[in-house]
């Protein structure tokens, strides 16, 4: 106790002009915190979000086919659970190897509160809330029985579960969009978090390979290359995202031939792939040049072919250094999804300003707005906290040598 | 390892294994890809803008624009040209980006300052601004600011009223020097705010976002700037007798200039970019007048080289400028 308050004071109280600002601030922040919360029980009209909650979901997707999207949940929940506790059933020698280590415990309590509060606020009924008690529970039991029997899998079925994502993201698309049999679901009808996240993803993933490209273009020898990467790079990074938001949507009509012109979502997505491959680039860049050449030169000695030497001795390492920054600009592009929203599109921020257009919840602003910088802020901040856990295994301090 | 395979006289190397031929080859494939490419694209172009009577021109810069501005430095009405509206636009971008730089800089500094401070409380505010700021997107914190905060303010004499400075939902009201140089604060008059300097609240909203976004950018970099000044420098300027204030001002700061001043540059090149959000809140910059003019004529290619052009100009004098300082802020040894 005496340490605790010996910290507080100082913390708060190490000079008389500090301990004055303490004061000032505390009240401050109390009289906030009571101002918000006053407003946030008292004030607000939730009603917006609830009765608008399948709309911010999934926007106009049709009610008849949203069992796709329960399944895909579905497979993601098992997908994770698997994941994550074949991942801690392997620990690196020099951990504690525990199973439920406590950023585990963390993680559980938080998954819960979350999946029980969560449709319970939203006030969906209970059959839909007990649909989310389902998948909490599946995420959970796989979790526990991956990390309890997950040690049996060999090298083989590890790279197996690592399998799993891109097959499971390739089998989400067309869940989503429909073919194979599935009545199909135009773009035009994705809405909500629905759209922004597969907006995101989608730019994500393509972003990276042209991204690292692109670096190694701005790297290379060749003149032709070089100049050829580093004219483009400039050029997109020199322009706001939306003045090319809009070029994609009113000049790439003209610069194909009639009909090959994708629609305007997917315009929207090559748009932000190309975007975000810039700035990635540029992010590879920082983390090869961070890589002496000298590995590369051994690693030639060494007899490795030149698309060897880069794929198994330098981009590791190069990728390794330039982690934060490409989830950086990952978060970034999370977050420039928003800016469809002025092109029309109906992801969340769109899909919000329609809402807002609705006479029944005209000036519901603060309470709509307020809930989607919750929610981007909490994908943000995992994507970040992602980041930092991965940088610390991938710590070649932590990694054993051969020995 | 099997018996190595001696090289015998006049064993030539294939050409395709030729260090000399190999890049250009590479590059003769890439380059003619990519030329493929553009030919392509312009080809379709041109064929396209043909068949709907767009193909490139500038006259239409000349005819009379027929929309109005609400908010211009310059001066502006719908009877003057396309070109007029862009430049109108274009000092509404550089006025927002300008006081936006300046807010953001002061704000992040001071920002990046407190989470070096002794007092913990201020820290901790410091950071968790930075970490809320940082993962909510800019366009919904301006949306926020507009619709939430600035249109909600009373108007007449129930508005917010701050020392020489009035926020009502008629605009934002400072004081300043009025007629004939003498000091006037915001008074009302009939029930409306008169003062020598109002702004609109889309500009209002709009650079309170933009600053207070890029600020919490900023802080990172300099608070990266001075973590990167060893810590002997505040022990050694500590036991001169220097205060916390005063130790960062003369010894640690003009040291982490150094390393924030090239972070500061990406910085202001984003806050740029990002002025061209003002179309959400309402704010004409030049990219909504571009916006605008583009639904009035169809003139995409010309618009849009005008934006690129433009932007990328901002760009490259943020860049130059950010290039001299840096020049200013490095040590120089003998």
């Amino acid at each position: 106790m005496t340490t605790v308050l010996r910290r507080l004071r100082s913390e708060l109280f190490p000079t008389r002009g500090d301990g004055l600002l303490s004061i000032a601030l505390l009240s401050l922040l109390a009289l906030a915190g009571v101002g918000f919360l006053r407003w946030a029980f008292f004030q607000a009209q939730w009603l917006v979000i609830r009765a608008n909650a399948t709309l911010f979901a999934v926007g106009r997707y049709p009610a008849e086919q949203q069992w796709r999207l329960w399944l895909l949940v579905g497979l993601l929940a098992a997908a994770t659970g698997l994941s994550w506790g074949v991942l801690r059933s392997h620990p690196r020698r020099d951990r504690t190897g525990r199973l439920w280590p406590r950023n585990d415990r963390v993680a559980v309590a938080v998954l819960v509160l979350a999946g029980l509060w969560g449709p319970w606020a939203l006030g969906l009924p209970l059959h839909l809330q007990a649909r989310w008690w389902g998948l909490l529970a599946l995420l959970l039991l796989i979790r526990w029985l991956a990390g309890r029997h997950g040690r049996r899998l060999g090298p083989r079925g590890l790279r197996l579960v690592a399998l799993i994502w891109p097959v499971l993201y390739l089998s989400g698309m067309v869940l989503i969009s429909g073919g194979l049999g599935l009545v199909a679901v135009p773009p035009s009808e994705w809405g909500g978090l629905l759209l922004t996240l597969v907006e995101a993803s989608f730019a994500i993933l393509l972003c990276f390979p042209l991204g690292v490209l692109l670096a190694l273009g701005r790297r290379s020898d060749l003149p032709l290359l070089r100049w050829g990467s580093v004219v483009y790079i400039e050029f997109i990074r020199g322009a706001p995202l939306i003045t090319l938001l809009f070029l994609g949507q009113n000049i790439l009509g003209f610069l194909l031939p009639g009909g090959l012109a994708p629609d305007r979502v997917w315009r929207a997505a090559w748009v932000l792939t190309f975007f975000a491959a810039a700035y990635l680039a540029e992010a590879v860049r920082a983390g090869l040049a961070a890589v002496p050449r000298g590995q590369f030169e051994a690693a030639r000695s060494l007899g490795l072919s030149y698309p060897q030497a880069l794929g198994k001795v330098v981009l590791p390492q190069a990728m390794r250094v330039a982690l934060p920054a490409m989830v950086g600009q990952f978060i970034s592009l999370l977050q420039d999804t928003t800016l469809l929203s002025l092109i029309g599109l109906m992801e969340l921020l769109g899909t919000a300003r329609t809402v807002m257009a609705n006479p029944a919840f005209l000036g519901k602003n603060a309470e709509v707005y307020l809930t989607l910088a919750v929610l981007f802020w909490c994908c943000c901040a995992a994507l970040g906290l992602g980041s930092r856990a991965l940088e610390r295994r991938l710590d070649p301090q932590t990694i054993p040598s051969a020995s | 390892m099997g018996p190595e395979k001696q090289p015998v006289a006049g064993d030539v190397t294939p050409w395709w294994r030729d260090r000399r031929v190999l890049p250009w080859v590479v590059q003769g494939v890439v380059g003619l890809l990519v030329l493929l490419l553009i030919a392509f694209l312009l080809g379709n172009l041109v064929r396209n803008l043909t068949a709907a009577g767009l193909l490139l021109s500038w006259r239409w810069l000349n005819q009379p624009a027929g929309f109005d501005i609400s908010e211009t430095l310059l001066p502006f009405d719908a009877g003057m040209p396309y070109w007029r509206g862009l430049a109108a636009g274009l000092v509404n971008t550089v006025r927002a980006v300008l006081t936006g730089l300046v807010g953001a800089t002061a704000l992040g500094t001071l920002a990046g300052m407190a989470s070096f401070s002794r007092n913990g409380l201020l820290r901790g505010i410091a950071r968790v601004y930075v970490e809320v700021i940082r993962n909510i997107p800019l366009l919904l914190q301006l949306v926020f600011w507009y619709f939430v905060v600035f249109l909600a303010l009373p108007n007449g004499a129930a508005a917010i009223q701050l020392p020489g400075l009035v926020l009502a939902k008629s605009g934002l009201y400072l004081a300043g020097f009025g007629e004939g140089l003498r000091w006037t604060v915001p008074h009302l008059v009939n029930g409306v705010w008169q003062a020598p300097l109002r702004l609109s609240v889309e500009f209002g909203a709009l650079l309170t976002g933009l600053i207070i976004y890029s600020a919490a950018f900023i802080a990172e970099v300099v608070r990266g700037g001075i973590a990167a000044v060893p810590k002997g420098q505040w022990e050694a300027a500590s036991s001169l007798g220097f205060g916390w204030l005063a130790t960062l001002r003369w010894i640690v700061l003009p040291q982490a200039l150094r390393v924030i001043v090239p972070g500061l540059n990406t910085q202001y090149i984003s806050l740029a970019k990002n002025s061209s959000l003002a179309v959400a809140v309402g704010y004409t910059d030049l990219y909504s007048v571009a916006e605008t003019t583009l639904n009035q004529t169809g003139r995409a290619v010309e618009v849009y080289l005008i934006l690129l052009g433009v932007y990328l100009g901002l760009d490259l004098l943020i860049s130059l400028v950010m290039n001299g300082v840096n020049q200013l802020v490095q040590i120089r040894e003998r």
